[in-house]
């Protein structure tokens, strides 16, 4: 079996990778300060798993990244198909966008907690600014794609604009539209960690930052990893949910068009 | 009131497109009338306008001069009872082929629940019978020109557009086509305009043949096809089938229109 050959590898790989990592630390004497060894990374992510800390610390970023997705997301839908409705709203709203996406977005991140305080509403902000301008483009693109002759089948149907939406511009979006979503989702987890560096009461952020100033750098790795694993579960549910929407998509079939989109940040 | 015999009258049709570079006149002094019931055919090369005359009369496009009647209203803008098959298929990948044949229901509110039963019906004659529930891409091209091809018969439209819906498919698959199109054609009776580059699938099909020369597209002249139906494959082996699109072959050589 090819597969389970192939699963075995690279299991053994990760083993004998871990295990190279532990060996080198050991006989080079890297203090824990710089590099610490697999295993203690793994003691401090059982540490943290028993006193429940990670679980309490994970569920505030989670909620930030999931508000933040979800307040940008939207912001970005509704201002992309203002933009794509209209030439006019383009004309007028472009430059303004075009020039803070121009902006590297984490450097609002201290205003922002200025603005909006330690809590949670600054990093659901701080991660909608930066989850906003993915999909905001995502959703212009999309909307203008639909197909000339199907356009045209509409209109002589005698279908109004609002039926050509719903029925086809919407619908033709929806490739892109999930492309830029799971984009977004990516940002969206940076943007919460990025204003959890700059001033928080709780969080992943907030955790690694106070690792680090105590110099528990085994503690940092075992955060890092959490972070990596959340990351890929986010990602993992919109990869889902894409392939249940666009399931009539043949483009789907040959894998993700969002992985050109990502990159960036 | 009774129905006038003809379903469609075009006179004195003008069409120009503003270019950055001036004025092209893409169709000049289009005169023609289409009877109830009756399969014209439009054939002409590339690019001498038959799409764009298509397109007007689908409502899609103004005229610059002259008029379009469709049982006697002018057609000024998309109408609800014209039916058009495009040269691709045009379906929606996220709708079944069911659902693809309902479209203009949907879009017209004209009721699913009444018209499904109609749907079923059209595409048991169209040979899909079983694949209501397939989405277009688990058809092949030419099944999905079918479903096409039912989506605009099922509002039942007062006129029927049909742009080289065949153009796309093989040989083969475009001569069985042509069969069943006439099958379908001789079940419904509607008014068809059909436009294609093909001679010899315009006279197996139409009961007119219009021929269009390009620059400015015009329609220099029409033959009647009076060849009796259902007519079989074979008829284009046959003397007067050869006969008349030798005719129409002598016409666009006289023109300098196409390869004789």
């Amino acid at each position: 079996m090819n597969g389970l050959r192939n699963a075995l590898l690279r299991a053994l790989l990760l083993v004998a990778s871990l295990a190279a990592w532990e060996g080198a630390v050991r006989a080079l004497r890297v203090p824990a300060f710089i590099l610490p060894r697999p295993t203690e990374i793994g003691a401090a992510l059982y540490r943290g798993a028993v006193s429940g800390i990670y679980l309490q610390h994970l569920w505030v970023t989670g909620a930030e990244t999931l508000l933040g997705f979800a307040l940008g997301s939207l912001v970005a839908f509704v201002v992309g198909t203002g933009i794509a409705a209209s030439r006019r709203t383009e004309y007028f709203l472009y430059p303004y966008i075009v020039m803070f996406q121009s902006m590297p977005k984490v450097a609002l991140a201290p205003l922002v907690v200025v603005w909006f305080g330690l809590g949670l509403t600054s990093k659901v902000v701080s991660a909608a600014l930066i989850a906003f301008f993915p999909l905001l483009v995502n959703t212009i693109a999309g909307l203008r794609s639909a197909d000339e002759d199907r356009i045209d089948l509409m209109r002589s149907l005698d279908a109004t604009e609002l039926q050509i939406f719903r029925m086809l511009r919407l619908p033709s979006a929806l490739p892109f539209i999930m492309a830029g979503l799971e984009v977004a989702m990516v940002f969206s987890l940076v943007g919460a960690i990025v204003a959890e560096f700059v001033g928080a009461e709780a969080g992943l952020g907030m955790l690694i930052q106070s690792r680090n100033f105590s110099m528990d750098v085994a503690g940092e790795f075992a955060v890092l990893f959490i972070l990596a694993l959340m990351g890929l579960l986010l990602n993992m549910a919109l990869v889902f949910a894409r392939r249940r929407v666009l399931f009539w998509d043949p483009s789907q079939k040959a894998e993700s068009n969002a992985a050109s989109l990502k990159g960036g940040l | 009131m009774a129905q006038p015999a003809e379903a469609i009258a075009v006179r004195g049709l003008r069409k120009e497109y503003g270019t950055p570079r001036g004025t092209v006149l893409a169709l000049d002094d289009i005169d023609f009338t289409v009877g109830e019931g009756e399969f014209v055919a439009i054939v002409g090369p590339s690019g001498c306008g038959k799409s764009t005359l298509l397109k007007i009369l689908a409502g899609l496009l103004p005229t610059t001069r002259g008029e379009v009647r469709l049982r006697n209203a002018p057609i000024d803008g998309p109408r609800r009872d014209i039916g058009v098959v495009f040269q691709s298929p045009v379906l929606f990948p996220w709708r079944t082929v069911l659902d693809n044949v309902l479209l203009p229901i949907d879009v017209q509110r004209l009721g699913r629940e009444k018209n499904r039963s109609r749907a079923l019906d059209l595409l048991a004659l169209v040979g899909l019978s079983g694949f209501e529930r397939r989405y277009p891409w688990e058809l092949s091209g030419g099944m999905q020109q079918r479903v096409a091809i039912t989506r605009s018969l099922i509002h039942n439209p007062a006129m029927l557009l049909m742009d080289e819906p065949f153009g796309a498919l093989d040989a083969m698959t475009r001569e069985g086509l042509n069969v069943e199109l006439q099958r379908i054609w001789l079940a419904h009776r509607e008014t068809v305009v059909f436009i294609t580059h093909s001679i010899a699938e315009a006279v197996f099909l139409a009961d007119r043949v219009l021929i269009m020369t390009p620059r400015p597209g015009r329609i220099t002249e029409e033959l009647p096809v009076p060849i009796p139906r259902p007519r079989p494959l074979d008829v284009m082996g046959a003397p007067e089938f050869g006969e008349i699109v030798r005719r129409i072959r002598a016409h666009f050589r006289s023109r300098g229109g196409i390869e004789g």
